[in-house]
């Protein structure tokens, strides 16, 4: 069996599969930067408590999970979702998901992603895929981040979508429930409605750890990582960081391009001047991100390492805080 | 990011795929573009697995010395912590703590020894040797 279904390749995983499970009813105009700008995706947030793979936890994009449900709600589509606890259970719901003719969006873990390359197999559990099909034992994968359609045993399906550990997809799959036309009118309502909650997100959230507050707060932490870890777990760090902002799945600029694109299809929705340049602003933060990681490579490559070098780290995020902050607030003034 | 400067160095993702990142055209305009991958994240990368791999060399001598059990190499093997070895065994993370002593893995049950290795996707036998089939 196989559903008619288009693979697209895109920058980020959810938002690439948000983008093509809402194709057919959008006739292609629901876009990746759409989907991502509609879900509220860009985000920062720096969780020293937490560590991941031994680093810090660092974040450039919203909560796995929230850029498909908002994007569905805020073009009033409901959506299906289920989690299983059984394995059995779990598979025949998504055979009767593909047998109705649905492509089905699943939740897994990459650490058993047979084609990944080994050295992107960590356990990360927040990648998202489409099942479109089944042959004989093997389920045709259209995964965002792969250039070309992929293809799973039942057992190797299995095993990613029971991934265990932080995020556990617990078989999850979901799909937009039944969905009329969407209208150039929603879309652009939709747009409006997700400019306005991530300005929300990235000002007014509470607390140092997050929102642009979030990114100067991590400038001044890594100024003292020198001190307080020590060159070579600071270098680490770093490096972590870089992987978060950069590695598949942003489109570069730890996801600030991708936003800058949404602005600008968002500009052909809603005719807003001023949305050409706030695009532009967000063009240059995710060009002094990467000034920052090129920076931040030589120090975990060990050509750079005084203090001066980390305060300079650092003086980059507080850089990028104060355009993003500035970028948010013209945002805000918008009057739609 | 003008859509020339999008990096072209190889790296291990741009064997298998080329990524999708998104870039300005010469008028501006929003455009996707392929690159095969960065030199700056393949580094961050290296580091990444450079550090994986000490911890998995200490793990062994500490398992060698007599000061640890096998799953503590197997756990830095599979990059697991204890959070996420409790997930896929079921065993609470203070008995796996407890595991970790040479001591108490010997006197382990052939059931709970099976756990680990369905966890870790290896026999019992590898386990115990610390025997790995994988590059």
């Amino acid at each position: 069996m196989k559903l008619d279904f288009e693979h697209q390749q895109s920058a980020h995983c959810e938002s690439g599969v948000t983008s093509s499970l809402l194709r057919k009813s959008s006739g292609g105009k629901i876009t990746e930067p759409l989907a991502f700008g509609i879900g509220v995706g860009l985000f920062f947030c720096y969780i020293p408590l937490i560590k991941i793979n031994n680093g810090p936890a660092i974040a450039f994009r919203t909560f796995p999970g929230l850029i498909f449900k908002r994007t569905c709600n805020a073009l009033g589509i409901p959506v299906v979702r289920q989690k299983f606890s059984s394995k059995e259970k779990a598979e025949a719901a998504l055979m009767q998901c593909l047998e109705h003719g649905q492509p089905a969006g699943c939740q897994v873990g990459v650490y058993y992603l047979s084609y990944f390359p080994r050295e992107y197999r960590f356990h990360f559990n927040a990648h998202n895929l489409i099942v479109f099909g089944k042959e004989e034992d093997q389920y045709l994968i259209s995964d965002p981040v792969m250039e070309t359609v992929t293809q799973l045993s039942s057992y190797e399906l299995e095993r990613v979508r029971f991934a265990k550990g932080a995020l556990a997809p617990k078989g999850q799959i979901y799909y937009p429930g039944d969905v009329a036309t969407i209208s150039d009118e929603q879309i652009r309502k939709a747009i409006i409605k997700g400019i306005k909650n991530n300005v929300n997100q990235m000002l007014r959230i509470p607390g140092n750890f997050a929102g642009v507050k979030g990114i100067a707060y991590t400038g001044k932490k890594i100024k003292r990582w020198r001190d307080k870890l020590g060159l070579q777990k600071a270098g680490s760090y770093l490096a972590q960081l870089v992987r978060m902002q950069e590695e598949i799945g942003t489109g570069g600029g730890g996801f600030r391009y991708i936003y800058a694109a949404f602005l600008q299809e968002a500009y052909a929705y809603t005719h807003q001047e001023e949305l050409l340049d706030i695009s532009k602003l967000f063009t240059e933060a995710g060009d002094l991100w990467r000034t920052a990681a090129v920076h931040a490579a030589g120090i975990y490559k060990g050509r750079l390492g005084s203090q001066a070098d980390f305060d300079q780290m650092g003086d980059y995020l507080i850089q990028v805080a104060e355009l993003e902050k500035n970028a948010f607030l013209a945002l805000k003034q918008i009057k739609w | 990011m003008k859509k020339e400067q999008v990096p072209q160095d190889l790296g291990p993702l741009g064997k298998i795929t080329k990524e999708v990142c998104y870039a300005t055209d010469s008028s501006g305009k929003y455009t996707t573009e392929l690159s095969t991958g960065w030199e700056v994240k393949k580094e961050a990368l290296d580091v990444a697995w450079q550090d994986v791999k000490a911890r998995i060399a200490n793990a062994k001598q500490k398992v060698l010395n007599g000061e640890a059990s096998p799953v503590l190499f197997f756990m830095e093997y599979r990059l697991m912590d204890a959070g996420i070895l409790s997930d896929y065994t079921g065993f609470w993370r203070w008995r796996i703590k407890r595991h970790l002593k040479p001591e108490v893995f010997k006197k382990l049950s052939e059931k709970k020894l099976q756990k680990y290795a369905d966890a870790f996707n290896t026999s019992v036998a590898d386990l115990k040797t610390m025997t790995v089939h994988e590059a």
